[in-house]
């Protein structure tokens, strides 16, 4: 371990006197984009850094969608499987990132102080949360590619329909398991969040209509299926990925009220200490 | 930075607590743990509202105007509060990202002494580069006013020293600098005023050399507790006797040295055998004893 080193005249050439006052930029905050963009790049890198995070948003995924169609387990006709399967891992990875990764890693940051700490600095509350969505959109792109590349090239997969729609519904999603995340991690502690998070993340793969159709559990299963944002992104991206890509529109306004309802109720929740 | 008055609290962290802070000095907050020290920081630093009483930061309002005041202060918490996988030269470049005009990132990690942990993850560096770091983030803003909260704990005697020389350091540059802690020598060896917090009471302020002065002609000896103390009082030399805490006694003089031979003159008739017979300046730490009637650590 080095020892600190005699300071001399450093702390001056460091500009940090505050009689080198004659710049005027000193005392101000930086363009809040610039701080954004840095604290998009931060959150970014950090989750790509952390072996779980990759493991619940890019190998989970990728490993669910080439094993159900490997197994061929779907039990409804449908004329592709990659057609249903594809769209319900593009789901399941959007509640990886939204609601386990982001839910978990701000449980712990909330934890640990860093939010604490954030907070004495001139990065506002809602410049942190901008980069915190935007580094989640970033990783869902990474997550869109890998997903597609793999549907494409060893299932065939093609765009059809409204990919555009699919998209929306993508980013409404992401608003919807966001907000579930940052409940959790606002008010909860680190490790309850982290079981918690877990824990919903395994029922809504499970009551999702991810990769079993609703239609084939048991009717109060089914039932609760309808009412969780899951169900309701899966089947939005079904229709949508499919010729003519029309949206039903039950499941996309029950999205839609997620979408609003989940970061309605972090915001309104939420504990920065 | 001027006029600070606030009482908080339901059970009272802080109770009426008064002080200014002069531009460009070096103030420290002394008190034993739980004293209302980082409550009263944390209350300047726009984290609390205070319940009562006006607060004022560089002639602004910590809480109504945060937006304007936080670019111009640098905060240095307890607990760390860092990613737990970041480095130390990602932290500092991402909080440099948040200022407009920051100091450069790696000549802070070379005045800290962390140029060879650039690369170290958070969760892995040691209890004092941490807190070096914490340092450097509270800088790179390059603040007006820095406040520190304990900001040697967890360092070895070396990397302390070479805090200490760093704070003098930016004091010298005209930093202001407020700080709590409740090492003695951290208070007299950095700061110009000191203030001695207890319960949430400010029970002294003034300079180290002031707080002390008034305790310069002073004996002061540790012996068996409960001795006499009216019989003590009326020694020709003293002018008043206490024990502020059991075995430990204070005798105010104004002629040291025939005390000296009244009071071992006392005590062997009694058959007492003092220990720790100090006479002369009182330090921070006889002070502080004498105003609370309790050790700091």
């Amino acid at each position: 371990m080095s020892a600190p080193v005699r300071t001399d005249d450093r702390v001056a050439a460091l500009g940090l006197a505050p009689s080198a006052m004659s710049d005027l930029e000193r005392g101000r905050a930086a363009p809040l984009w610039r701080a954004v963009l840095a604290q998009t790049w931060v959150e970014l890198l950090l989750s790509l850094r952390r072996g779980e995070s990759v493991l619940v948003t890019l190998v989970i995924p990728a490993v669910l969608l080439v094993f159900f169609m490997s197994v061929g387990a779907i039990p409804v006709p449908i004329a592709r499987p990659i057609d249903f399967l594809l769209p319900g891992t593009l789901a399941l990875a959007v509640m990886a990132t939204g609601l386990a990764n982001l839910g978990i890693a701000t449980a712990y940051e909330r934890g640990d102080g860093v939010l604490k700490r954030l907070g004495a600095t001139p990065l506002p509350r809602a410049g942190l949360v901008a980069g915190k969505l935007l580094a989640v959109v970033a990783l869902e792109v990474i997550q869109v590619l890998a997903l597609v590349l793999i549907a494409a090239l060893a299932y065939g997969w093609r765009p059809q329909g409204e990919p555009a729609l699919a998209a929306l519904a993508l980013l409404l999603g992401t608003a919807a398991f966001a907000g579930m995340g940052l409940t959790m991690a606002g008010t909860l502690r680190p490790e309850a969040t982290l079981a918690g998070a877990n824990g919903l993340f395994l029922v809504l793969l499970l009551l999702g209509g991810l990769f079993l159709p609703l239609e084939a559990l048991p009717g109060w299963m089914e039932a609760v299926g309808h009412l969780l944002p899951a169900a309701a992104l899966a089947d939005t991206l079904r229709a949508a990925l499919a010729p003519p890509g029309d949206v039903p529109i039950g499941s996309f306004v029950h999205l839609l009220v997620w979408a609003i309802v989940a970061p309605l109720a972090a915001a309104l929740t939420f504990r920065w200490e | 930075m001027e006029d600070l008055v606030k009482t908080y609290g339901g059970r009272r962290a802080v109770d009426g607590v008064s002080f200014a802070v002069a531009r460009g000095e070096t103030f420290a907050l002394l008190g034993p743990n739980g004293a209302g020290k980082t409550t009263t920081m944390e209350i300047l630093e726009g984290y609390r509202a205070a319940d009562a009483g006006t607060v004022r930061v560089l002639d602004l309002d910590p809480q109504r105007d945060g937006a304007q005041l936080r670019p111009r202060l640098g905060v240095m918490l307890q607990e760390g509060g860092l990613y737990r996988a970041i480095t130390p030269r990602e932290a500092l470049r991402l909080f440099a990202s948040y200022y407009a005009a920051p100091a450069d990132p790696d000549a802070l990690l070379a005045l800290v002494g962390l140029a060879d942990a650039t690369r170290v993850r958070y969760r892995r560096l040691s209890g004092g580069q941490k807190q070096r770091l914490a340092l450097a983030l509270a800088l790179v803003g390059r603040p007006e006013l820095l406040f520190l909260d304990e900001p040697t704990a967890g360092m070895d005697p070396q990397a302390r020293v070479a805090t200490w020389e760093l704070i003098r350091q930016l004091k010298a540059s005209g930093v202001t600098v407020l700080l709590t802690t409740h090492y003695l020598e951290e208070a007299e060896r950095l700061a110009d005023r000191v203030a001695i917090i207890d319960h949430g009471r400010l029970v002294a302020l003034g300079s180290p050399t002031a707080l002390t002065r008034g305790d310069a002609t002073r004996v002061q000896f540790r012996a068996v507790p409960g001795l006499d103390l009216g019989a003590l009082r009326k020694l020709p030399s003293a002018t008043d006797v206490a024990e502020p805490q059991p075995g430990v006694y204070a005798l105010e003089t104004c002629a040291a040295a025939d005390l000296l031979v009244e009071l071992t003159t006392w005590l062997r008739e009694r058959g007492v055998l003092p220990t720790e017979v100090r006479v002369g300046e009182a330090s921070l730490e006889d002070v502080f004893l004498r105003l609370t009637g309790r050790e700091l650590r």
